[in-house]
């Protein structure tokens, strides 16, 4: 060690530099925070912009958007299939993953050992959520869409999905029933209750708000991703789809037909199915975020 | 409140042996729930190997194992150093190397962005933002990780690529950009993991013990030095793993890549040229007829698999670091 510091410990600081070091470092990182903000500035005036220059300049009525099905003529593309196959791919997927990622995320609070198991199907559960989203479609494809034999059908695109939302929902689900504290679970015990009694009406309906939380944030993940239904075969489909069983476009698979299109109508059709899409995320947002605010309070 | 105990087992009789039998019945089906997501991640194994092979090999495993003939259609000499990809051709050409390229020059782009950024930002909400500022800055990042990746896409192809990119690669470099670009790729990855560095680096900054900042200021340091000195070091571990997160998921990133950077297999060192990534690549083969036992098919897991071993060493470093992070400071 050197032992300058003794006798006159400030002589080689030079305090105006020291200010102005730290006001241009000060500058250099607001300026990067706000970076991010500006480009999610950029990119939502973009949108709107394309979407009102799709109304303006080129003739795209909201009414035929949201009454015609997909088509590879550009003044007659509308957007109703591909709304109707979301909605029913949101429908499918919670009903594939909701009970199953539940139930997982019981077993793993309540019921599981701590043991060699259960640390592999935690550890399990991190890698899961870190695949590319694509990947799933290729399990899809290759072990439902031609495996089983389903073809590419709107219920394999729902596997898919459930599939790669599941993980969002155990580990939510998991820290909404962390958060019911045990004084309910050992009163419930006092009474005489069973395990299972205590979970299904104790623990359970206090942690439901969390849960429904959990789950409408990871369908509002899900019903933007678009990689999984591509690799299923959700390209092409004009048609609308009607049930589990039929070949399928959804909203992202279509705004990317759409985006992917030279001709500045397809363009600016896709904006408008962004607009679609994007306030569908955003009212999911809101009602997961409501009820959030809404339960938080209770416990 | 309804008296539900008054109809209830109680502890009449030998109901109590029921509950014990229909507790485990319930503990059995819920532990058959949580092994599904073991089940997923073997599957996605098995799948990508099993029709890998027949990329490679011209059969399944499962063919190979009952007696189908085994040839060599594509060495792993020529996968992995071959530079012309071109496997549905008339004269085809297995070698990865122009998509690998393409991936990993998208990502190490993106990393340009969001690393430096996204660790700005952190320091910033960690260290000086005031609570109103953090919580309007952090709703507002929260969002643009929240936006899906095919509008990203659309934002690359609508406007970063015609409007930034165009205007700046004809005055200043004379060259005429097409409606893909390599440049485009970087930016727009790198925009949309900037919240991921961001969140994860200002958590860990934030579990930075504050003792650690009242040493270094009752020394004289500036906030600058403890910003840089103290609380990026101390965290240093937990601010690497929001890195190797990011590098993951730019890597396995499909529709963003795939409306900015394009079709085109080539290693370029110009950012204007298109290149296409793996997901590209699966992406443009998806769009086609790709039936069962067709080249094209085969080369989908052939490269989903290459990408899947990507990402996974990629998550199983971030396990570790996230890991030696949890032990310096719980």
């Amino acid at each position: 060690m050197s032992t300058q510091t003794d006798d006159t410990p400030f002589t080689g600081i030079d305090l105006d530099w020291e200010h102005r070091k730290n006001r241009i470092f000060l500058g250099i990182i607001v300026a990067a925070s706000m970076f991010g903000v500006v480009m999610l500035a950029l990119l939502l005036l973009d949108v709107a912009t394309d979407f009102y220059r799709g109304q303006t300049e080129f003739g795209i009525s909201l009414v035929d958007f949201f009454t015609r099905d997909g088509s590879r003529r550009e003044e007659l593309a509308g957007f109703r299939g591909a709304i109707v196959a979301s909605i029913m791919l949101m429908l499918f997927t919670a009903i594939l993953a909701f009970f199953v990622g539940v139930g997982s995320a019981i077993y793993l609070e309540e019921y599981a050992p701590d043991n060699r198991i259960t640390r592999l199907i935690e550890a399990n559960l991190a890698n899961l959520a870190g695949v590319p989203s694509i990947v799933y479609g290729l399990l899809a494809l290759a072990a439902f869409v031609n495996g089983v034999g389903m073809g590419p059908i709107l219920l394999a695109g729902a596997i898919a999905l459930a599939l790669l939302v599941m993980p969002i929902i155990i580990v939510s689900t998991q820290e909404a029933l962390r958060a019911v504290p045990d004084g309910m679970r050992n009163g419930s015990y006092a009474t005489g209750a069973t395990k299972w009694q205590t979970i299904r009406q104790v623990v359970l309906p206090a942690a439901m708000p969390g849960i429904m939380t959990g789950t409408i944030l990871a369908l509002a993940r899900a019903i933007g991703e678009t990689a999984p239904l591509i690799m299923v075969g959700a390209l092409f489909t004009n048609r609308i789809a009607l049930g589990p069983f039929d070949r399928f476009s959804a909203m992202p698979t279509q705004i990317y037909n759409w985006a992917a299109e030279p001709s500045q109508h397809f363009i600016h059709l896709a904006a408008t199915g962004i607009v679609v899409l994007l306030t569908f995320m955003f009212v999911m947002n809101g009602i997961a975020i409501y009820l959030r605010n809404k339960y938080e309070r209770d416990l | 409140m309804r008296t539900e105990t008054d109809s209830g087992p109680g502890i009449t009789g030998g109901v109590a042996r029921d509950d014990i039998e229909s507790n485990r019945r319930i503990r059995r089906v819920l532990f058959g729930c949580a092994s599904i997501t073991v089940l997923t991640t073997l599957a996605i194994f098995f799948v990508l190997f099993d029709n890998a092979a027949s990329y490679f090999f011209g059969a399944r495993i499962t063919e190979i194992l009952t007696g189908a003939s085994v040839e060599q259609l594509v060495t792993f000499t020529e996968f992995f150093t071959g530079t012309r990809w071109a496997p549905t051709h008339a004269t085809p050409a297995h070698g990865a190397l122009p998509i690998i390229f393409g991936t990993l020059a998208i990502t190490v782009g993106a990393a340009f962005v969001s690393i430096p950024i996204g660790t700005a930002t952190a320091i910033y909400l960690s260290e000086y933002a005031s609570p109103e500022v953090r919580a309007k800055l952090k709703p507002t990042l929260e969002i643009l990780a929240g936006i899906p990746t095919i509008v990203y896409g659309y934002f690359a192809i609508a406007f970063i690529n015609p409007v930034i990119l165009g205007p700046i690669a004809s005055r200043l470099f004379g060259i005429n950009i097409g409606r893909y670009s390599m440049l485009s790729g970087m930016l727009v990855v790198g925009i949309m993991t900037i919240p991921m560095v961001s969140s994860i680096s200002e958590d860990a900054m934030s579990a930075v013990p504050d003792e650690l900042r009242n040493g270094a200021y009752a020394l004289g340091a500036t906030k600058y030095d403890v910003s840089t000195r103290i609380v990026l070091p101390a965290s240093i571990s937990g601010v690497f793993a929001s890195y190797i997160l990011a590098v993951s998921r730019a890597i396995g990133e499909t529709m963003a890549v795939t409306l900015a950077a394009g079709f085109n297999a080539n290693i370029t060192a110009n950012p204007f040229d298109e290149v296409m990534t793996m997901t590209a690549y699966m992406v443009s083969q998806a769009r086609g007829t790709s039936a069962v036992g067709t080249v094209e098919y085969q080369s989908l897991f052939a490269v989903g698999l290459l990408l899947f071993l990507m990402t996974l060493s990629m998550n199983l470093l971030n396990d570790r670091f996230k890991r030696r992070f949890q032990e310096e400071y719980r």
